[in-house]
């Protein structure tokens, strides 16, 4: 399904990928854990192709197309879906028309017919129940007064809504308590599919004893430096960030 | 055969009587403003007197005013000689059929959904005399004789109603108001007359557009509108679809005058031909709108959706006369490529108890200049009086430039005056999102645009909101990225 090979990447002239390779195969949910300033975000973020990201290296390849070759759009509807660490409010702009835009652009990229007003809202209603989702956010604008926890709520919502190939939650646990986690948890648990991919990246691995990853990887400085199965989370939780530090020579 | 020959006929001679005098077809006056001009475009128009006058002491004061420099705005030097002051109407359409007309006119005409019918009428092309405008047309101003509501030509109420144009006519702007309004009252070619008699609400939205001949008012344009007592009207003003023009000065005027009790809407889109990319051509839009709440309890509120004209220089005004009197502001602004936008409001309170609100939402893109500019002046006898302004600017780029300039003056200790105002920048961020979500960058930035304009959209009547909507997103098209 994705393919990333030699992925070098920079922000305002500062390298911050350097020779990340990976590879999802469909269904597999993969973890990518590292210490701040890792090179995490930036990964998820020039998967979805935002402008700021320059790559200067390598290639990505998404169900056998070469995804930088695209836009940010494009690569959406593909079928690759961002829930950003800190999504963004946008003001005047009901949730409801956001989401019916959004669904319908998909639609119309599948070929399919758009869906009506009515349609929307059925379809919007049963996606609702997935995420715990209250029509009182429903019906604000995109993201407006939302709290941290209804924020990411919303986040998988939109997931649900689209149901992406490939799913990339940037530290979604962030921010969130205990219950907000489980239910968002619980969310992209729900959407599992043996045809949808989920990268899962993260700070902490309590995320992961509910999204149970296949594979985890440790990026540091920019690389992946060590991949294992779901073991090494827990590894790291007991040894700490230092541990990886340390083994490669800081 | 008959029937259409019937009707064809009927169409033309409306333009006619609703028009100018008849044999003005071959008629031009040469360029040049002096007073025999003036006296000559009075005895065209068949005018009584009193217009005469009205026009030579706003000409013989014009004289002596200069252009006002005040406005955050470059103005290319004006040569008042070189314009002819008294043109014929359309002598018929420019076109034969749409396909002559420039394809991007017409791709404009596509996106905003206009019918194809509209779109001959607005472009110039001969339009078939279908049976339905004609009887929409006479449908509609049977409706309104009934009630008594007189909704005109200028030239028409000048002959039909001398009476209220005399009574009304320069109570809201004085013939020297200011150098544009003098020039207007001066050469105004011609406009609109509305009186809604007294306890009389105008059961439809009152539109330009149904009036024969409206599309051809000149750039002199002069709209006086006067709600007797306990009456109600809503006005439409200009529509949503490009307006070309080869005159490239405009001045026109409103007057809007309202009794006891009284309310008036005034709902305008302003689409007029921007100039090109390079800031070339485009209209100059200098207008003088203004009301005054004469009565108790009366409301005026002015609602704008300004897209066009290269330069913009507009401050629709209330006078709160009547004690309790209310006055309404609500404006979008969208400058894009060179066009430069001076607008705002002025909100005099007079009377005791007045309240004033205005909302301003300007919107720069391109490497325009866009400012707000508005004065809140409540007099020492206005007590108790209120008035709430916001101010927001989204800039779409770094090229551009957005500016307010707030006045504000209150002669009382019980008056309360308050003025918000923000800038925000379009965040890439925003985009970002939308593009994540499938949604391309165009339809992101209109969907942005519009839920931020959204306060005052939904101030129009609803059909307008809709078009309205969709005309910013094709104004700001092409503006990022």
């Amino acid at each position: 399904m994705l393919k990333i090979k030699d992925l070098y990447a920079s922000v305002e002239g500062m390298e911050i990928l350097k020779g990340i390779n990976l590879e999802v195969k469909p269904g597999e949910v993969h973890a990518i854990m590292g210490p701040n300033g890792s090179g995490k975000s930036t990964l998820a973020n020039v998967l979805a192709g935002k402008e700021d990201y320059e790559v200067t290296n390598g290639e990505v390849i998404f169900e056998g197309e070469d995804l930088l070759e695209k836009s940010p759009e494009e690569r959406a509807k593909d079928g690759i879906f961002l829930s950003f660490q800190y999504p963004v409010e946008i003001p005047g702009v009901p949730m409801v028309n956001f989401l019916k835009t959004s669904v319908n652009e998909h639609r119309k990229h599948k070929g399919l017919k758009e869906l009506t007003a009515g349609e929307f809202l059925k379809l919007m209603r049963e996606k609702m129940d997935l995420v715990d989702m209250h029509t009182k956010l429903t019906n604000r604008m995109v993201n407006e007064g939302f709290s941290g926890g209804e924020k990411k709520k919303n986040e998988i919502f939109q997931m649900a809504l689209l149901e992406p190939k490939l799913a990339i939650l940037d530290e979604t646990d962030s921010g969130l308590d205990i219950d907000a986690l489980k239910t968002v948890a619980n969310g992209v648990n729900a959407l599992k599919s043996p045809e949808r991919s989920t990268i899962v990246v993260t700070h902490y691995q309590r995320l992961l004893d509910y999204i149970v990853p296949d594979y985890v990887h440790i990026l540091y400085q920019g690389k992946i430096v060590k991949t294992a199965g779901k073991e090494l989370a827990l590894q790291l939780e007991e040894k700490g960030y230092d541990w990886i530090k340390s083994e490669n020579g800081n | 055969m008959e029937e259409q020959d019937k009707i064809l006929n009927d169409v033309t001679q409306g333009e006619y009587k609703y028009g100018f005098v008849t044999d003005i077809e071959t008629d031009i006056i040469d360029k040049g403003l002096n007073e025999d001009v003036i006296r000559l475009i009075s005895a065209k128009k068949e005018e009584p007197e009193f217009m005469l006058n009205f026009r030579l002491e706003a000409y013989r004061k014009w004289l002596k005013m200069k252009m006002p420099n005040w406005a955050y705005l470059k103005i290319p030097p004006i040569d008042f000689q070189a314009i002819s002051y008294y043109a014929a109407p359309k002598k018929g359409p420019k076109y034969e059929s749409l396909d002559e007309v420039d394809p991007e006119l017409i791709d404009t005409f596509n996106k905003l959904g206009i019918p194809l019918e509209e779109q001959k009428h607005l472009a110039g092309v001969a339009v078939d005399a279908v049976i339905d405008s004609v009887s929409v047309k006479t449908t509609f101003k049977e409706t309104l004789a009934e009630k008594g509501i007189i909704f005109c030509s200028f030239s028409e109420a000048v002959k039909e109603h001398p009476d209220l144009v005399k009574k009304y006519l320069g109570q809201a702007v004085p013939v020297a108001d200011n150098y544009f309004a003098a020039l207007n009252s001066a050469v105004f070619s011609d406009g609109s007359f509305c009186y809604i008699p007294k306890g009389v609400r105008c059961p439809m939205e009152l539109s330009t557009y149904f009036r024969i001949n409206a599309a051809n008012t000149g750039q002199f344009e002069r709209t006086l509108i006067v709600a007797d007592d306990d009456s109600y009207v809503s006005y439409l003003e200009g529509c949503t679809a490009p307006m070309r023009d080869e005159n490239q000065l405009h001045a026109a005027v409103v007057e809007i005058i309202t009794l006891d009790r009284a309310e008036v809407k005034y709902s305008t889109v302003q689409n007029w031909y921007p100039g090109d990319k390079n800031g070339k051509g485009g209209i100059y839009n200098f207008v003088t709108k203004r009301g005054v709440c004469r009565g108790i309890s009366s409301k005026i509120s002015w609602t704008q959706v300004e897209t066009g004209s290269a330069i913009t220089w507009k401050y629709p005004s209330c006078i709160l006369m009547g004690d309790n009197s209310v006055g309404e502001f609500n404006s979008v602004a969208v400058t894009n490529n060179h066009q430069q936008a001076d607008t705002g409001s002025k909100m005099i309170h007079i009377g005791r108890n007045t309240k004033s609100t205005i909302v301003s939402k300007g919107i720069s893109a391109g490497k325009s200049e866009n400012s707000y500019r508005g004065l809140v002046k409540v007099m020492p006898k206005a007590t108790n009086s209120r008035n709430f302004s916001q101010c927001d600017s989204l800039l779409l780029n770094d090229t551009c430039g957005a500016h307010t300039f707030p006045y504000i003056e209150v002669g009382n200790k019980s008056s309360i005056v308050e003025h918000e105002a923000t800038t925000s920048k379009i965040g890439e961020d925003q985009i970002f999102y939308c593009n994540q979500r499938g949604i391309d960058t165009e339809t992101a930035i209109g969907m942005i645009v519009n839920g931020y304009a959204k306060e005052v959209l939904n101030k129009l009547p609803m059909e307008f909101a809709v078009e309205a909507q969709k005309l910013l997103q094709i104004s700001l098209e092409g503006s990022v990225g």
